[in-house]
């Protein structure tokens, strides 16, 4: 045999080997990324599209996600049980009045509580921005919520800028704003 | 490395032991065996001749069956320690802390360490995972390694085989023969249901040879399945969760994006033990009470097509079904069970608003726990207005009602009570236990009626498509298996030399006493020379000398 053709031999054996062992190692690395990654809360990942939904607020009027493209929206989680939702009202509130002329909207997804609930609370601590209820818990659903708050951030292209989970100081909140209110 | 030129003119593979078409021995060591390594037929595997690059360094690692075997007693160890406490998702915690504090709590230092060492999330740990990935590969590299030389030394094979070849078979014999020996040999074992090949003064007869890819089939069936437990860990394969439903809410179902389902009750019955159900009175009279079923009965909704999560209007009905135990509701690729249940939570509560001191009642008023109204307007012209609603009331904080979760476990009412004889308005905060009067003695009083109540329903939302990879895994990882275990690979091969004399060896992959039988019945016909077992003769043999030395 030729030694052209023993080079050529040896050169398809070591691709045909370097070929296999990437595909099985890039099938188990996928595998252990998606292990891995699930075991967190968030399916959806920072970068994502923020998945449209329409809720009601108490009011009657209608909210679409959709329908604030070109604004940033604080996409906030909560029910009146939990705690450091509570506690972080009055500071999102105080912020809202500050940025709401600046392009960002709040919008207050409660945890399919009663109308008399929200309403009372929302009278309560004088809120100032739309509270919508999530009646059957499709939002949520969709946003896999967990824990209790969670906070979305959707800047104005409607993609998911950031996920926080847990209280927000005035101070996160006000950061927040600024990374999410249109240029 | 060269390829190994056979004195038969045969060109085989570096590293061969058998020549691939004559079958002689192609180095010394081989030559001054008593008996062939048939196992691959003397073939090279493939790892083991070249060994230069680091990717051939790699393959050939993984090509080894002690590496394999290795990994898996790694792999066995670990699943069993992953047992020895239970997994993090059957334990009463769901955030990071609690997990960690749950083990130490529960099983002190040892949990600790096995939270520590990541045990209590084994089978989804990125080196679990991992090693199983390895596996794979170790099957994948080490059936190539050895089934492509194996096939093609199979394909290869010649009629005749060089006499050195047929004498270092298990299998042989050598005598005398008559004219037409081979002629009768060959009908008896075409008879036999034998591939019988001719070659000038040879034959060779072959039955079974696919048993010999037995377990590469397996193998395959390995890896597909493997393949299937893979796909369950990308989105939309594979659902596994719990969904609370009580009687009368609706709820998006997790993982079922637009699908909504309505729970229209939850029925637990029992048996009674009278009449038909008398045989179970002894069983009843033992524990208690037999549960006959337990059933939730639902509806389901479909968003339509563009409808958007929280647009519940435009809900459209697709089915009404009682789920019950052992029979889930199965709608596009998903499964929901019944699989607990909670009962009695409140769901309504009913007052009368009373005069203190008369005793008497202007009227009852039933509070709906889950939406309450504001005004509640008796006959007599009384209103009570509902100031605060705490359906879970856990104690007071800075003189605020506190509520500990939003289900009406243990309700709180801030209620205003306005009647004719009372028409500024008395306030009164009540809970269960008692009644609170913050802003001093009322002349009226809320007093407790009654209570409703309602069930909520655990139901778990299945959803795999990987069943039907798995299934085709395990079949053809079955198929391998019967046809590696209850098949063989039976060869002979009978020559007539040129004084007349018969040369005869045989082999199988298993079941010798099989292959005898069937040599036994040529000879019959054929009157073939009389074999040996050479096999037995050295183990025969070794046991002589073992007696002579002791």
């Amino acid at each position: 045999m030729s030694m052209e053709k023993k080079r050529n031999k040896k050169q398809n054996r070591t691709i045909m080997r370097t070929a296999i062992l990437l595909l099985l190692i890039a099938a188990i690395g996928y595998t252990i990324y998606n292990s891995v990654t699930a075991g967190e809360v968030e399916v959806l990942k920072v970068g994502d599209q923020a998945p449209d939904f329409t809720l009601t607020d108490l009011n009657g009027e209608s909210h679409k996600l959709s329908e604030y493209e070109g604004q940033g929206v604080f996409l906030n989680f909560w029910g009146t049980w939990c705690e450091p939702c509570v506690r972080e009202m009055p500071a999102m509130a105080s912020q809202y009045d500050v940025y709401r002329e600046q392009g960002v909207q709040i919008l207050a997804v409660n945890i399919a509580q009663s109308n008399f609930e929200v309403e009372t609370f929302a009278r309560q601590y004088g809120l100032n921005f739309p509270i919508v209820i999530d009646r059957d818990k499709s939002v949520m659903t969709a946003y896999n919520i967990r824990p209790l708050p969670t906070t979305m951030l959707v800047n104005p292209e409607g993609k998911i800028e950031r996920i926080v989970t847990g209280e927000m100081t005035e101070q996160d909140i006000a950061g927040f704003m600024e990374e999410i209110k249109p240029e | 490395m060269d390829k190994l030129l056979c004195k038969c003119g045969h060109e085989n593979p570096p590293g061969t032991v058998l020549c691939e078409s004559c079958g002689r021995p192609l180095n010394e060591q081989e030559e001054n065996k008593e008996l062939a390594d048939m196992r691959y037929e003397g073939t090279a595997r493939r790892s083991q001749t070249y060994n230069k690059s680091v990717i051939d360094k790699i393959w050939n690692f993984f090509s080894s069956v002690k590496i394999g075997v290795s990994i898996i007693i790694i792999l066995l160890i670990a699943a069993a320690l992953g047992t020895i406490l239970p997994q993090q998702q059957y334990v009463p915690a769901n955030t990071e802390a609690t997990i960690e504090a749950y083990y130490t709590d529960i099983y002190g230092t040892v949990g600790t360490v096995y939270h520590a060492l990541g045990f209590h999330d084994m089978y989804n740990s990125f080196w679990f995972i991992g090693l199983v990935g390895m596996l794979a590969i170790s099957l994948i590299i080490a059936s190539l390694d050895r089934f492509v030389p194996l096939y093609r030394s199979l394909k290869n094979q010649r009629v005749l085989r060089h006499p050195s070849f047929m004498r270092k078979q298990r299998i042989y014999g050598h005598g005398p023969g008559q004219e037409d020996t081979l002629q009768k040999a060959e009908e008896k074992l075409s008879e036999l249901k034998y591939k019988v090949s001719t070659d000038k003064n040879g034959l060779l007869a072959e039955k079974g040879r696919f048993s010999r890819w037995g377990p590469y089939v397996n193998h395959i069936g390995l890896i597909i399945f493997l393949f299937g437990v893979m796909l369950r860990m990308i989105p939309g394969f594979y659902v596994d969760e719990t969904l609370w439903i009580r009687e009368g809410e609706t709820r998006a179902i997790p993982d079922a994006p637009g699908y909504v389902l309505e729970s229209k009750g939850f029925t637990l019955e029992t048996y009674t033990g009278e009449g038909e159900q008398e045989k179970f009175g002894e069983a009843i009279e033992r524990v208690g009470t037999v549960a006959k079923n337990y059933q939730t009965d639902v509806v389901l909704y479909k968003i339509p097509e563009g409808a958007l999560p929280g647009d519940t209007d435009e809900m459209e009905v697709v089915e009404e079904y009682p789920i019950r135990v052992n029979q889930p509701f199965k709608f596009d690729g998903y499964a929901l069970y019944q699989m607990d249940f909670r009962q009695d939570e409140f769901s309504t509560m009913s007052f009368a608003l009373e005069n203190k001191e008369t005793g008497d009642s202007s009227g009852d008023l039933t509070i709906d726990l889950v939406n309450p109204e504001t005004n509640y307007e008796l006959a007599d012209g009384s209103v009570v207005e509902l100031l605060g609603y705490y359906p879970d009331f856990s104690g007071f904080e800075n003189g605020e009602p506190q509520t500990a979760s939003p289900l009406p476990k243990n309700p709180g009412f801030l209620v205003k009570m306005t009647t004719p004889d009372t028409p500024d308005g008395e306030t009164s905060f009540i809970t269960i236990q008692n009644t609170v009067e913050p802003l001093g003695d009322n002349d009226y009083k809320l007093a407790f009626q009654s209570v409703e109540t309602r069930d909520a329903s655990g139901l778990t939302v299945r959803k795999d498509r990987t069943l039907p990879i798995l299934g085709l895994g395990g079949l053809i990882f079955m198929i391998g298996v019967a046809q590696g275990m209850y098949f063989n690979h039976r060869r002979f091969w009978i020559q007539q030399q040129q004084d007349g004399s018969i040369l005869l060896a045989g082999h199988t992959n298993k079941n010798w006493f099989g292959l005898k039988k069937d040599l036994d019945q040529v000879n019959e016909h054929a009157s073939l020379p009389a074999y040996r077992d050479q096999q037995e003769d050295l183990e025969a043999q070794e046991k002589r000398e073992g007696e002579q030395l002791t």
